[in-house]
């Protein structure tokens, strides 16, 4: 296999696709469990790495694997990992970590339908929630939602420059259909992708304070070896990362980590609007449901009734604010996601009754059709006028 | 004033957080003893101490990594290990040392443990083997003697304990010895080697916890002292499956394996890198 980045136009399925994404936004450690429907990233990076310079391990689970890429990232490496449901509720500890300790790295999820061991080799989007809530105790998180195998690409490499501007794991929530896609991916010259690096630690070593915020909350990252002889624990810490072992300490620590995300929330969130100028219903879609949903607008359209579609790219953090304002100018919001209702939940409390909250939705194992999409909307019409 | 500070200055101070003492570690506690004569070997060894990192799991033994003053990660129950792997492959130049305990690395973890000895990951694991779960009460560990007395086995322990260095050996460790802390000269001078050894390496060392286990098994700190000293029998070169670990038959110590073998880096290179 070529032993530069790649670039130009190619065919390839989103799951290379995120791979290739992967290694362009300088990751150079994998550790991995194979799993349909992500094992084709894992494979796809034990061949490319070693020709970047990078190194891939197979680990013995996902537990070892989240571990591994949290120590890899500690030691300066850009590290990632993929996996599906199974896979993804055994890292959930160590995310856990990552986010405790501030270690940046990727976690791909695609996504296939459970819970347990479910339909291995269909599509879902069954695990939003967990991406949100899935590791204990209450914390911020980064998610985003490619829909086709290009944004497998480009999500990849934001969520590398997320991780390591805020200092946390980010999650790329695909699903099995978009990493299974194979379309036209266009990469483009290294110097054309736009990279971002973890703060450096600067300074006298022996006054080095590892959690002392900087001037956007992140703190710089002293990496192993570089001689600041850093402590880092899971333990509740503070600015030195010594444990201590009070609420004070807590609060002041979890109030830290969880405002650095929320004090930079526009910096953070994209969502991409269609159609959506003159529009009456609202559709609120991420990933393949928003491809359908794309689709449903312009077929309902046709039909005279105004839809629009507002296309999440990041799910995590909700864009509460952008939903509620939304919430002003339309009739009536319409979820369109691969399970019973998780992202449609935030779109409720963020719409705050102001218009009715629908759902299209269901189990998992297709993806929803058009059609389906279209049949709710002129249900929606006929009954809100 | 001077000879006051002389005498409150501790030799291993260059290498603890003093800011961090007094310790969590009850008094008879024998982590403390297996932890100095980790730093003592660092300090011999003359290993670069800024390219040197220690990473715990959870449990006492665990927060080790929370006392040395080098770069040192305190992670999740059972992962110091695959945390360990993860830092060592991504940068070759660090030693990684792993210091934690028997619940750490053989119940919860003892799945990362042989998978890194079969790979032979270039990292140097301490195990303290104090019988049980100290930390969470003295509750039954994989490494808890038959019928000894826990809050989880109050009439008696009715599963049989790993024997760690034969665990290790099949797993394929490049170094295994087993000391006590009786035996601080030789678990140091073990240590020392084990840090300069290519390959994974494993020392286990028996520790007392008086408060966790002693204390349900009629074993005062002195007590263990006077096992480790009366029934133990040093035979380095033994082969592991004769190494018992048996308070009435008798316990075996030394340095059982010392064979260098291509590490999980020499292969990747060899196999992997061919081409680059
Ligand atoms: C996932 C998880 N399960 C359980 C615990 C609770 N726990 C903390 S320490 C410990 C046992 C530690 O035993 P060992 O490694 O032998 O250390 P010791 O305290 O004996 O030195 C347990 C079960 C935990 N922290 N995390
Ligand atoms: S509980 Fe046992 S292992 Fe823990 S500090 Fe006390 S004596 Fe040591
Ligand atoms: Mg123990």
């Amino acid at each position: 296999m070529n032993a530069a980045v790649l670039t130009g136009e190619h065919f390839m399925t989103g799951d290379v696709a995120c791979a290739e994404g992967a290694l362009a936004a300088g990751c150079r450690f994998f550790g991995g469990y194979p799993i349909t429907p992500a094992t084709e990233i894992a494979e796809r990076m034990a061949d490319r790495l070693p020709c970047v310079g990078g190194i891939y391990i197979q680990m013995e689970d996902e537990i070892a694997s989240m571990a591994a890429v949290l120590g890899a990232s500690c030691a300066g490496v850009k590290s990632m990992t993929a996996t599906s449901g199974p896979g993804f509720s055994l890292m959930m500890e160590n995310l856990g970590l990552g986010l405790v300790t501030e270690t940046p790295c990727v976690v791909v999820n695609v996504q296939r339908a459970g819970p347990s061991t479910g339909l291995p080799t269909l599509g879902a989007q069954g695990d939003m929630m967990q991406a949100r809530w899935g590791s204990h105790g209450h914390y911020e998180i980064i998610a985003l939602a490619p829909a086709s195998p290009q944004e497998m690409f480009y999500h990849t490499i934001m969520a590398f420059n997320l991780s390591e501007t805020y200092r946390l794991p980010v999650l790329v929530m695909a699903d099995e259909v978009t990493g299974h896609l194979s379309e036209k991916v266009v990469i483009p010259e290294p110097g054309a992708i736009k990279l971002k690096n973890r703060p450096k630690a600067k300074g006298r070593k022996d006054r080095f304070k590892p959690f002392q915020a900087g001037p956007n909350g992140v703190a710089p990252m002293a990496i192993a070896g570089e001689g600041y002889g850093i402590h880092v624990t899971g333990l509740t810490h503070d600015e030195r990362g010594y444990p201590v072992m009070t609420e004070g300490a807590q609060e002041e620590m979890m109030h830290r980590i969880v405002a650095k995300i929320r004090d930079n929330l526009d910096d953070i969130i994209q969502t991409e609007s269609y159609r959506m100028d003159d529009a009456e219903i609202a559709i609120i879609s991420y990933g393949v449901s928003s491809r359908s949903s794309l689709a449903a607008v312009d077929e309902a359209r046709e039909q005279g009734i105004k839809a629009g579609l507002l296309r999440l790219i990041t799910v995590w953090p909700f864009p509460e604010q952008l939903v509620n304002k939304l919430a002003d100018r339309v009739r009536a919001l319409v979820t369109v996601e691969i399970n019973l209702g998780q992202i449609h939940l935030e779109v409720q409390r963020s719409a705050a009754g102001k218009v009715p909250v629908h759902l299209v939705g269901h189990t998992g194992g297709t993806v929803i059709s058009p059609d389906t999409i279209v049949e709710k909307l002129r249900e929606i019409r006929s009954t809100h006028g | 004033m001077d000879k006051l500070k002389a005498r409150s200055d501790h030799p291993l101070d260059a290498l603890l957080r003093t800011d961090r003492i007094p310790h969590i570690w009850c008094s008879g506690c024998g982590i403390g003893t297996v932890f100095a004569s980790c730093l003592v070997a660092m300090q011999t060894s003359g290993i670069d101490l800024n390219k040197t990192a220690m990473v715990s799991g959870i449990g006492c033994s665990g927060r080790g990594a929370g006392y040395i003053k080098l770069d040192s990660y305190h992670t999740t129950h059972g992962r110091a290990i695959p945390f360990a792997t993860g830092m060592k492959l991504a940068n070759p130049e660090l030693n990684v040392v792993v210091f934690s305990g028997d619940g750490d690395l053989f119940a919860i973890g003892g799945n990362h443990f042989i998978h890194a000895a079969r790979r032979n990951v270039e990292l140097t694991v301490i195990c303290v083997n104090n019988l049980n779960y100290g930390m969470t009460g003295g509750q039954a560990a994989a490494t808890t003697p038959c019928m000894a007395k826990t809050p989880t086995t109050p009439l008696g322990n009715p599963e049989t304990p790993f024997n760690l260095p034969l665990l290790a050996y099949a797993s394929g460790a490049s170094y295994v010895a087993r000391w006590t802390i009786l035996h601080t000269r030789d678990l140091t001078k073990s240590i020392e080697e084990a840090l300069t050894r290519r390959g994974f390496s494993f020392i286990e060392v028996l520790a007392p916890c008086p408060t966790g286990y002693g204390r349900r098994n009629k074993e005062k700190p002195l007590d263990s002292l006077r096992l480790y000293q009366e029934r133990t029998v040093i035979k380095n070169g033994a082969d592991p499956s004769d190494v018992i670990l048996d308070y009435q038959q008798g316990i075996t110590l030394g340095k059982f394996i010392d064979h260098e073998r291509p590490t999980f880096l020499d292969s990747y290179d060899k196999t992997c890198r061919i081409n680059f």
